[in-house]
């Protein structure tokens, strides 16, 4: 394992993160430690809420999978939820990834992602402004989010709430000008009231990866990677079975939409009865076209 | 009539007056056994101790009416039973009366064909406790040896106020989370009485908030929950009490209790608090909870609609059929409820075909299920199948059987 210390004006210093110095107010990034091998930089940063739905998920995975297949490197943070699935929809597309971590390099945090953390730097760099055994401190992360804007040429939110994170990362992008997009989400609830509102600011809308076509170098807009056979979930081995599904199962499909419905609910949508119902369910989730989440909500696999 | 053929039992007052006693009727019971059948009681008492058939009762007030009667100077007239199940139906909930919560009503409707312990996961206000008292209904009156056994443990416990003494009906019990492990397992100073468990025995308890038990309590149901009595050690004597219950536990998903509501705000729970919570119910408990439903807090429009609701009397129809299935298998097998059945015995039961065989193995690759869960998923879908009056578990009872294992593992 390659593990190194970066100190700015390095041959390697990625030359993107020196507009940060020219930023007024910007606390200074002296130096970087490095694990793995810094891939093509800027890339595009993927971020959103950490507790994401699973809907949002699946976005920032197709998204990051869109963007390795380009040959962009995807940067995030390592967070849980769409940080989490912006680095494996990378990675699973065989794309590269830079994750900017709000701790030391020898600290295992966020634990659930310590796996995603070893296959980050297989393929990509774990990157920290800290010490290698500081701690994740509350006020580390907001600061960090300048070196993942500062990593990019562009930033995709995706489901943020007010306050979040995802929009001081944001905020970053906009001081550096870079450009920010974000992913127009339900106006019910509050998941997606932070990418909204970007998006009435005049934030670009992320529709698919055309919107962001432009900002990538003209290399990566010809570029397309071929899609991977053993990629995982997103990468719709379904469209033949989609034209299989007899009406029951498309109608149920057609139901659940982009939010996850309750079973309950969907029982009296489909005229079905509990018994049948269950069956129906049960088929479609063993086939894996359809996910059952704690509480009884039904949710999509694919999009 | 020779004394030594009489037993006297009561509690004698200082002013000569003759009080009844707990557990009379199962008193009766062993003295009838042991050839022992003019009793001479409390009047209170009497209807108790004349329920065990072949007993003759004479009910007194005092010591003197008592020695009248047996000196044959005013003899007085043996109490007759009171008619088993001549009570009213218990006002129970019926099944009609819950709107909506449609995979509720059919997991009960499983579990109590099949004697299956089932959890109900679901927010506060969402109909959990109405949906278990309805559940007492759904399970067919009990015959009159068992409901003989039921009154007994009221009687020793002293319960009769309880529970009319006649009734057929099976007893629900629903303690409180505040319950003493006594209260709740049986013991007490002196002789050792009857616990919950054992007056909910051929019956259901129902756990509400089981999370909130002591952890202490909840590894005490084991044994009643494994072996289907509880023993209960005094100083002097270890006492065991028959405790047959179908477990109905209802708890919040999480803490906050909003975990995957179809409406309202969504739950703000960290991931290893809801964790935490549920892993409270890990372990040996839920070996023995084959079924886990979720029961949503429902909107306004569903509480409104679809008034054509299934009554009661009607499902408990179909579970006497089922259990019927059952009690013909257990000729063979000799396991009278399908929640018993264990290894080959169940596996014999089942007689998959092999369409179901094909789901059971990409589920089990699909989910890393463990031995326990595969034998949960078979139990209940025999039961499905005995619903449907099948012979064989088919791939349909299987998958349904799945949707009921719950999320947590």
């Amino acid at each position: 394992m390659s593990r190194f210390r970066l100190a700015a004006g390095d041959t390697r210093w990625p030359a993107c993160l020196s507009d940060l110095g020219a930023l007024r107010g910007c606390p200074w990034v002296h130096s970087l430690w490095v694990e793995g091998e810094l891939p093509a930089l800027p890339g595009v940063a993927v971020v959103g809420s950490r507790r994401a739905s699973v809907a949002g998920v699946e976005t920032a995975r197709r998204i990051a999978g869109d963007l390795a297949r380009r040959g962009v490197t995807v940067v995030s943070g390592l967070a849980r939820g769409v940080d989490c699935a912006a680095h494996g929809g990378c990675l699973s597309a065989g794309g590269r990834t830079v994750a900017v971590l709000g701790c030391g390099l020898d600290v295992d945090y966020p634990p659930q992602n310590s796996a995603l953390r070893q296959t980050v730097r297989a393929s990509g760099a774990l990157i920290s402004e800290y010490g290698l055994d500081d701690a994740p401190v509350s006020w580390h992360f907001p600061h960090r989010n300048r070196i993942i804007a500062g990593l990019c040429s562009a930033v995709v939110v995706v489901e943020a709430r007010v306050g979040s994170g995802a929009l001081s990362t944001a905020r970053w992008a906009l001081d550096l000008g870079r450009e920010v997009l974000a992913v127009p989400g339900s106006i019910l609830g509050r998941a997606n009231e932070g990418s909204n509102r970007l998006l009435r600011d005049g934030a670009r809308p992320y529709l698919d990866v055309s919107d962001i076509e432009d900002l990538l170098p003209a290399w990566a807009r010809a570029q397309v990677l071929p899609r991977r056979i053993d990629g995982s979930a997103h990468e719709d081995p379904g469209t033949g079975r989609q034209r299989r599904l007899d009406g029951e199962r498309s109608r149920l499909l057609a139901i659940i939409g982009a939010e996850p419905v309750h079973r309950e609910s969907l029982g009296l949508a489909l005229g079905l009865g509990a018994s049948q119902l269950a069956v129906l369910v049960g088929e479609m989730e063993l086939a894996g076209s359809i996910r059952i989440l704690p509480g009884g909500l039904v949710s999509r696999t694919r999009w | 009539m020779p004394l030594d053929e009489v037993a006297c039992i009561g509690e004698l007052a200082l002013d000569g007056g003759v009080r009844g006693v707990a557990g009379m009727l199962p008193m009766a019971r062993r003295l009838l056994a042991s050839g022992i059948r003019h009793l001479v009681v409390a009047t209170e008492n009497a209807a108790e101790a004349a329920m065990v058939e072949g007993t003759s009762v004479i009910g007194v007030d005092s010591l003197a009416m008592a020695v009248a009667h047996l000196e044959g100077r005013i003899p007085l007239q043996p109490v007759s039973a009171p008619p088993m199940g001549d009570v009213p139906p218990h006002g129970g909930v019926d099944l009609a009366a819950v709107r909506g919560q449609a995979l509720a009503k059919r997991a009960l409707e499983i579990a109590a064909a099949g004697r299956h312990n089932l959890l109900m996961l679901g927010a506060p206000g969402a109909g959990k406790t109405m949906l278990a008292r309805a559940f007492a209904g759904l399970l067919p009156d009990l015959g009159s040896d068992e409901a003989l056994e039921v009154a007994a443990l009221y009687s020793l416990r002293g319960r009769l106020s309880d529970r009319p003494l006649t009734s057929l009906r099976p007893p629900l019990r629903a303690p409180h989370h505040s319950v003493s492990r006594a209260g709740l397992i049986g013991g007490g100073a002196g002789i050792a009485h009857p616990g919950e468990v054992s007056l909910a025995h051929r019956g259901v308890l129902f756990l509400d908030e089981i999370c909130e038990f002591p952890r202490g309590h909840l590894e005490a149901l084991r044994q009643p929950l494994e072996e289907r009595r509880v023993a209960v050690t005094r100083v002097r004597a270890t006492v065991v009490f028959p405790a047959d219950f179908v477990l109905v536990a209802a708890a919040n998903p999480c803490p906050c209790g909003r975990l995957g509501q179809p409406s309202g705000p969504s739950c703000r729970c960290p991931e290893e608090v809801i964790n935490r919570y549920q892993s409270r119910l890990s372990g040996p408990m839920r070996d023995r909870i084959d079924m886990t439903v979720e029961v949503p807090r429902l909107g306004g429009d569903a509480l409104l609609g679809g008034a054509n609701e299934e009554p009661t009397a009607k499902v408990r129809e179909r579970v006497a059929a089922a259990q019927a299935r059952q009690l013909e298998r257990a000729a063979a097998t000799g396991v009278t409820a399908n929640a018993l059945l264990e290894g080959d015995q169940l596996l014999h039961a089942c007689r998959l075909d092999t369409r179901a065989r094909d789901a059971l193995t990409i589920a089990g690759e699909k989910w890393r299920l463990s031995a326990r869960a595969y034998h949960r998923v078979l139990r209940v879908g025999r039961t499905i199948a005995d619903l449907a009056g099948e012979d064989r578990v088919g791939r349909e009872a299987v998958i349904e059987a799945f949707q009921l294992r719950g999320q947590v593992q």
